[in-house]
């Protein structure tokens, strides 16, 4: 049992990082990005090629994040220069990141690093830690870094560049009034949500030891259903900071999937359950918002 | 200062709708004046701001501010120098942010959208003076959120906001026709007093003819993409309501309205 609740906090602090940034696509830019189906394994094979050919597992951190702005960029630029629809353009991109990350990997589909030094298993952790904190090290360190994910976005959000991101979301006519070109500020919306994405996909790859060409399947749905639950559950609350509530709502729905799993489902159903649960909180949601309006 | 020469413009050019909304249409006002602008539905008169603006292209001729040709400058670059208040009261603010992130945000216009803190917070105080002189009680609601004003208040702020940084010129579209009568008279009267503070030259479309006749110096009536009244000055002050109504029938019964 204690692994398993373990594992619900690993895995979601993990997947929070990824929503991070679909939060900032979804809910602040409004725009449905499906490219984090890319650039999360993006960020996997990155941090396989790299740690694979001895490179420092730390260092893997920032490459993967600047990868994965930059994939984001070029879906930014083909929706806003090339006029390309918003799905449309996520779709294109991360269709086009599954050979990429092949390619990145080697052509390897699937590529260990189980007997590297990683962020999470190294000499200097192996002796600095003692053995009772052992099974502890792992969940510790990813809060640690959704902790510092999480106060640097706060603080974005509170800069010159950060309001306007909020304003190109909110109102974009606006963004033009205030003399700012709208496109380049999505374009940016979009670089900053990939690099989250990439970044988890890293971390995720290094937590696991493996890198797997289709682990990205359905990780914007994981990425929106976190977004939604943590927004709506903490909506009445308002001392709650929406990215708290997003990295709330992820460690949430992977309980919910991990429940499921252990009560009779079969790991191969992993994907149904997170596609079912995703559904029963768009239903779940969608009549809340009638309520309301009902009233209102 | 503002000069349109020329100005041709088509709608769906090429097809059986094609119209024709202006062919050479000139158009100069000088630094300082208040105009106001009228006419009936489809004569052209949001359009000629949106061609001033940037939102829409137009097919040939030239627009200049103070001799400069900005007809190909990109529309967020010309808003550099234009102030605009729309129709649409939820166009000039950001409802999911606070009045004072707002107020924040029209102070950075013009400045660049760095890594700064977002609210200056020595500038609160100047704030809260601004939302004061409009005298909604706004300054004592600096952390609601925009989109729970009303329409009014809404459309004060995006009055404030847009004239808050320096600007050569203030765009009107129409800005108090989805307010109430009461409403529309405290925003004109406001507009009024912010154009007269800031020495603002102003192109203000209406489809209020008294606000037209008793606000501004010089005023436009316009048909089918022509001026068919232009007056300032002396002319303008002695107008009365009725008089351009006169005419403004005249014209709505050509069209069959």
């Amino acid at each position: 049992m204690g692994t398993i609740i373990l594992g619900v906090f690993e895995e979601g602090f993990v997947y929070a990082i990824m929503s991070l940034g679909v939060y900032i696509t979804y809910k602040i830019l409004d725009f449905p990005d499906l490219s984090v189906d890319g650039t999360y394994p993006l960020g996997a094979a990155l941090a396989a090629m790299m740690i694979s050919s001895g490179m420092n597992s730390l260092l893997a951190l920032p490459v993967c994040f600047l990868a994965g702005m930059l994939a984001g960029c070029i879906t930014g630029v083909i929706h806003v220069k090339l006029k390309v629809r918003d799905l449309l353009s996520g779709i294109i991109v991360s269709i086009a990141l599954y050979s990429i990350n092949l390619r990145v990997a080697g052509g390897k589909s699937n590529l260990p690093i189980f007997s590297k030094e990683t962020i999470f298993s190294n000499s200097f952790l192996s002796a600095a830690v003692p053995e009772a904190a052992k099974p502890y090290v792992t969940v510790g360190i990813l809060f640690v870094i959704i902790m510092i994910c999480k106060v640097l976005l706060d603080l974005y959000l509170k800069t010159r560049s950060g309001y306007l991101l909020r304003a190109a979301g909110s109102n974009d006519i606006l963004v033009t009034s205030l003399a700012k070109d709208k496109g380049s500020v999505k374009i940016l919306g979009l670089a900053l949500a990939n690099g989250f994405a990439a970044l988890a996909g890293c971390i995720m790859c290094q937590k696991q030891g493996v890198f797997d060409v289709n682990m990205g399947t359905g990780t914007i749905v994981i990425g929106l259903a976190n977004v939604i639950i943590g927004t709506q559950l903490f909506k009445n609350m308002s001392f709650i900071r929406a990215t708290t509530a997003v990295i709330a709502g992820s460690v949430l729905y992977k309980a919910c999937v991990a429940f499921a799993i252990n009560n009779g489902m079969e790991p191969g159903d992993l994907k149904l359950v997170t596609a079912a649960l995703f559904l029963l909180i768009l239903v779940v949601s969608g009549m809340r918002k009638g309520k309301v309006k009902k009233h209102a | 200062m503002l000069k349109l020469k020329d100005i041709c413009k088509f709608y769906n050019p090429g097809t059986i709708n094609e119209m024709c909304l202006f062919q050479d249409y000139n158009l100069s006002v000088e630094a300082g004046e208040f105009v106001s602008i009228v006419g009936s539905n489809g004569s052209g008169k949001t359009s000629m701001l949106n061609i001033i603006c940037g939102s829409i292209p137009v097919d040939s001729g030239t627009i200049s501010i103070d001799d400069q040709d900005i007809s190909k400058m990109p529309e967020y670059k010309r808003a550099r120098m234009i102030g605009r208040v729309y129709q649409n009261p939820a166009l000039g603010t950001c409802p999911d942010m606070t009045i004072l992130e707002n107020m924040s945000l029209a102070d950075t216009k013009g400045k660049s959208f760095n890594l700064k803190k977002g609210t200056d917070k020595s500038r609160i105080e100047y704030y809260r003076e601004l939302l004061s002189g409009i005298g909604l009680g706004l300054e004592n609601k600096l952390h609601v959120k925009v989109g729970s004003l009303s329409g009014g208040q809404r459309q004060a702020m995006a009055l404030l906001m847009s004239t808050m940084t320096p600007i050569d010129f203030l765009i009107l579209d129409e800005h108090t026709a989805a307010l109430d009568p009461k409403t529309a008279d405290t925003i004109m009267e406001l507009t009024d007093k912010l154009v007269r503070e800031k020495k603002l030259t102003t192109l203000m479309v209406t489809h209020n003819l008294r606000y037209a006749v008793e606000y501004g110096s010089r005023l436009i009536m316009m048909h089918q993409g022509h001026n068919v009244i232009d007056l300032c000055g002396a002319e303008k002050q002695a107008l009365k309501v009725d008089d351009i109504l006169y005419k403004f029938n005249e014209i709505s019964i050509e069209c069959g309205n």
